[in-house]
Formats: C-alpha cells, structure tokens, sequence
C-alpha cells in the first residue's frame, strides 16, 4: 500500500514535482537567509575581535579606562608568562600579545626629507611564534595586495589606501613617529613589505601591521603587551562563554586600589559591541522567526490545496472502505515523506550557497569607498549547524500541519454525500 | 438472516432534519435482496433511490428500522465496522468512474485489493483475471487520461469486481455513456452475474440498463410502489 501511494505522489506532478518545488525554495530560502545573517553579524563581531576587542581582552585596570587613547604607559609587564598563565587556566582560548599604538607615518623622498606623512593607527601583533595564530586570523596571506609578508620583525605592511596616499612602494622604508612607552619621543624606521586591503575601508586609510617584536623594539616595550586577547579556537564569538570566562578571571585577579591590576573584558563590553550583540541576536531571531512564520503559512496552503484538489479521491477511497483513519494517516505520511525530500533538496542547494559566500564572500569594496564604519567590504555568509536543520522546520512542519488541516475533513465528510459529491467530482 | 437472502431491510425510515423539521426520504422500506439477483431501483428523482443504496452501502444510517447486510446488521455498526463491510464484501460502481488518474489501469483495479492486505502474486491474478473479464487485457499499462468513456467504466466496473464481493452497489453506471457502450457495460455486468453470482443492485433511469434486470423495485416519494420479479428480461427476447 505504502508504495502504491508513494507511486502516486510521484506521478502526480501537481501533488511532487510542484509542492517539492515550492518546499524546496522556501527551505533553500529560510536556511539561506538564515547563514545570510548569520554571516553578517559573525563578520561585524569577527572584524572587531580581530582588530579591536578579541573575544576577550585582558589589560590593565588603568588602560581600560583610558583605552581610546592607547597608553602604552600603562601596558602589561611580564605579558609573554601571562599568555602562558592564560593558555594554561583557560585553554578554550588561544591567547596573543599585541600593542596598539598611534603616531605618525613619515615617507621620505630620496634626500632623506619628509615627501608625505599621515596619521597611523598600528598593530603589533605576534607574526612569527610558530605557535601563533595571528597570520591565519588577520588572513594576512589572503589580504597582501602587493609586496609580501613581513619576515623580519622591522617589516611591515601598510594599507594599500594608506599606502597609496603616502606614495611609499614595498621595499621602501617609513619612519614611525610617535611616543615610547616611557613617554618619550620615538622615530623608528620600518621596511614596508607589503600592502593589504582588510576589506574594512575605515581601517585601510591608516593602518600600520607589524611583528609584536619589532613594535616593542620600537617602543621600548620590552615583555610588555597593552592587551592581551583571547578568541575562541573556532573563532566563533560565544558571548555567554566569552562574559562567563571573562567574570571568572576577573574574580580571581580584581584588586580596585591598583590601577596596574589585571582585567579582562569580553567583546560585548568594548565600545557598543554589547548592543550589537543583542540586537544581532534579537534581529536574527526576529527575521528568522517572521521568515519561517511566512513560509509556513505558504506550506500550509499547499498543503491544504492538495488536499481539496484530492477531495474525489478521498472520497473514492472511503466508498470502497479504506477508514477516515487510514486515509487520514496516509495523507499525512505522504505530507511527511515530501516534507523531509523537499527540506532535504533546499538544504542541500542553500548549503553550498552559503559555504561559497563564507569562503569566497562577495565584494561590494567600491560601493562604499569613503566609510569609516569598522564593517568589512566583503559580505560573508556563515555555515551555522542550524542551516542544517533549520528548514526543516518550515519544510516538514508547515507542510504537515497543512496537510492536517485538509485532512480534517476526512472525518468530517458526510458519507452519505459520497454517492452525489463523486458525481459532481468528474 | 434467511442463507439465500443478501440483504434484508424490515421497517425502514430515513428521515433528514431539514430546517426544524425533517424530511422523509424513506419510509416503511421492507425487502429482502437475494443472492444472485439483478436488481434495479426505479423512480423519479427524490423517490429514494440513492439513499437506500447508501444505506445498503453502509454509507448512511437508518433513522428506523433494520438493514442486514451480508450478515451484519447495520445498525449501531461504527464507521470502521462499516468500512470493514464495504472492503469485504461490497463493490461500487459509479456514474462517473473515480477512477485515479495517476494510476494504470492495472493499478486501479488493484487497489481494492491493497485495501484488503492481500500478497501481490494473488493480486496479480485476481487483477488480470478482472481486466479478462471487462475485456481490457490490452490496456493494463494505459492511464485513465487515455481511455474512452466504455473503457473508464469497464476499469470501475474490473475494480468493484476484482476481489469477488457478494454485492455490487451501482448508482446509474450507464448514465455517462452512449447506447453502444451501456450495452456492452450491462452485457459485462449480465456475464458477472450469471458467473459468479455476485448480487446486483442499481440505481437506474436508463431504459437500456431496465432490460437487463430481473428485479425491478419502483420507488415512489420513498415507499416501494412496485417489486416487480422478470423470469425472462428484454435482453433475452431480443436474442
């Protein structure tokens, strides 16, 4: 019986072919938009950790306060055993030193003289320790427009806007001028290697990426660090996990009389990051729910559709004694088995969409080429583990609770018609 | 229940609500249907025809009265128990076929039998035995869509027939064909009978379908106006 009904399902092109259609693009649709999202607030959170906030940053009591003014003069001492302390107690993390620091960048032409000069904003990040993650997370390699990576700590690579606008070529040396984390006055000349285009076009105005050993070298910061961050190893921002290490740290190591005292803060806590965490996780949650609210009343008129449009053969069958009950079920079990083979198709089809735009992403650079805001110029999706169960809910739910509301009137059909209502059928 | 009697009906009424009364659609209705017989139910529209073959059917109930069918009396039966008598024991043929569209021809004579849970090499059999039969052995794979008026009734008419049911409820089968094709359908329906005694019962306008029965009932504002026993029908004069 089961196979005859399936053979049935199959045939009848209105009853697969079209409702597998429709299941298939509302489900392709919800799980796309659903990576979609996911992929936007995942890049919003990702650039910031990366460049500003980690998932959570460890600093000074003192630094934290004064943050927008990056003093190095109140940056960790003894930074490189406080990353091994830290690997060690909270190895859910990875951990890094690094030094922001500000100052100017100054080219000059070939007599030695300033050619152009420009405010910088420079990282000092931790290139070479084969142990660290830095190059894959900044995706340096992937980012170097022209030149190449650092190699020694006093190389670096400019934005390729900032680069630009200065006229300095790789290979040719820039002077940092700036303050030493004791206060004083710095020049300090650097090789640029390369240029790179972080895809967040703010950034790529002025920024300056260097070995953490060249930076301290520069600033005289010698096993100091103004921050240490931590991001999760699959750098996949968990805020309650990211506050709940961060309180837990805090706890053991808050000492309010010395400014100098260790605190750690996690990515919602820097700027107005807290808000975007809870507007991305009440946005997503909105448009996912009123998407799959649409798709489901959609599904549920198909199925309700094709159950009227089947209204003779019910009947046909409850004449020759198949009971309401078996109809019913049937029914029911063919609304299941298309549910699942059409949720399983728009599954299939949004997933790779959605993997494309997480490894390839989309380039939208010259839209918006004087934005300072910290978004990236390149749209990411992100494969979640709910993109593959989540269209199953609109795709087996909906189309089974319209099939059940059709199939209400199974029982209450008035045999006593059948006689006159399959004349009127043919 | 008298053996030789198929169904039995004592005392019958039905009545219908209509606004705050009701409407009597059958009324004092006592006949016995025997075994073998070709019966047709005659009359006007309204006379009752449909709904006694519903309640033979065990499509609708009794308002009083009792109606034994096959050996189950039918009053008090729930819907399963009904369901269960017309899968066994009961085939129908429609004016308008019913057959399913999606399905061969084969298939929808074989669905019937998937009803009644029975092994697929028996189906087989019993399938091709039936198509034998209504003369559609040609046409096992043909859908519906592709068949003519005749053919589409001969499939309905393998189907009701295919598992061998006692009784046969036919509501006008004739009424969507031509005369050729209503004498080949009654001639077929003739050719059951006599073969495997299958009881027929009709509900007919047609003239045509008249002069094959062997038992005529007229049916009058809900009450048997006339049961009339034809020892030699039309057909068999004509021959």
């Amino acid at each position: 019986m089961l196979r005859f009904l399936i053979k049935g399902v199959f045939r009848d092109r209105s009853r697969s072919l079209f409702s597998l259609i429709v299941i298939t693009l509302i489900v392709a649709l919800t799980v796309f938009i659903r990576g979609f999202m996911a992929g936007i607030f995942d890049d919003v959170f990702r650039q910031s950790a990366v460049i500003f906030a980690g998932h959570v940053k460890v600093t000074t009591q003192a630094y934290t306060k004064e943050a927008d003014l990056l003093p190095n003069d109140l940056a960790i001492l003894g930074a490189d055993s406080l990353v091994a302390a830290l690997a060690q107690q909270y190895p859910e993390m990875f951990w890094s030193s690094r030094i922001m620091f500000a100052g100017l960048l100054d080219v000059p032409d070939e007599y030695g003289e300033t050619k152009e000069q420009g405010p910088m904003l420079g990282f000092g990040v931790d290139l070479f320790s084969p142990e660290s993650r830095m190059l894959e997370i900044w995706e340096l390699e992937r980012k170097i427009v022209r030149g190449r990576l650092p190699e020694e700590p006093g190389e670096v690579l400019l934005g390729e806007t900032f680069a630009t606008r200065l006229g300095v070529e790789p290979g040719e040396v820039a002077t940092f001028i700036g303050a030493s984390m004791y206060g004083g006055f710095v020049t300090y000349n650097f090789d640029v290697a390369g240029t790179i285009s972080l895809g967040v076009t703010g950034i790529d105005k002025n920024i300056l990426i260097a070995d953490l050993q060249g930076v301290r070298q520069a600033l005289d910061m010698q096993d100091a660090a103004g921050e240490i961050v931590g991001y999760s190893h699959d750098m996949f921002y968990d805020d309650p996990a990211s506050v709940a290490l961060a309180a837990d740290f805090n706890v053991n190591v808050d000492d309010p009389d010395n400014e100098f005292s260790l605190f750690m803060q996690p990515l919602r806590d820097h700027t107005q990051m807290g808000a975007m965490v809870d507007i991305a996780g009440y946005m997503m949650g909105i448009v996912i729910l009123v998407f799959v609210a649409v798709t489901v009343l959609v599904l549920w008129n198909l199925g309700l559709m094709n159950g009227l449009r089947r209204y003779g053969e019910f009947g046909m069958r409850l004449a020759m004694g198949e009971t309401k009950g078996h109809v019913y079920r049937t029914t029911m079990g063919e609304a299941v088995v298309m549910g699942i083979v059409g949720s399983f198709i728009g599954t299939v089809v949004a997933v790779p969409l959605i993997w494309y735009l997480q490894e390839v992403g989309l380039d939208y650079t010259g839209l918006f080429e004087d934005m300072t805001f910290v978004v990236s110029n390149i749209i990411r999706a992100r494969l979640t583990p709910d993109c593959y169960y989540l269209g199953f809910i609109p795709g087996v739910v909906a189309t089974v609770a319209g099939t059940m509301l059709a199939g209400r009137g199974i029982y209450k059909r008035e045999m006593s018609q059948l006689f006159k209502e399959l004349e009127l059928e043919a | 229940m008298d053996d030789n009697h198929i169904v039995e009906i004592r005392d019958l009424v039905k009545n219908y609500p209509v606004g705050g009364g009701h409407f009597t659609a059958l009324r004092d209705v006592t006949t016995d249907l025997v075994v073998g017989e070709f019966t047709g139910l005659v009359g006007p529209s309204g006379s009752g025809k449909t709904t006694l073959l519903n309640i033979i059917g065990g499509l609708d109930a009794p308002t009083e009265g009792s109606v034994t069918v096959l050996d189950m009396p039918l009053g008090g039966k729930n819907h399963k128990e009904l369901a269960h008598l017309r899968r066994e024991g009961i085939g129908f043929i429609f004016q308008t076929f019913n057959l399913l569209p999606v399905y061969t021809v084969f298939e929808n004579v074989e669905f019937p039998l998937l009803l009644i849970g029975m092994a697929a090499d028996e189906r087989k059999e019993l399938v091709d035995q039936a198509l034998e039969w209504v003369g559609l052995t040609d046409k096992v794979k043909s859908r519906p869509a592709q068949l003519s008026g005749g053919e589409c009734q001969r499939v309905a008419i393998a189907r009701a027939i295919v598992k061998k049911p006692k009784l046969i409820i036919a509501d006008e089968p004739t009424a969507n064909l031509d005369a050729k094709n209503s004498h080949n359908i009654m001639q077929i329906l003739v050719h059951l009978n006599q073969e495997l005694s299958t009881s027929f019962i009709f509900a007919t306008h047609d003239e045509k379908v008249m002069g094959y029965l062997t038992r005529i009932i007229h049916l009058i504002d809900g009450r048997i106006d006339e049961d009339e026993h034809i020892s030699e029908p039309e057909y068999r004069k004509g021959k």
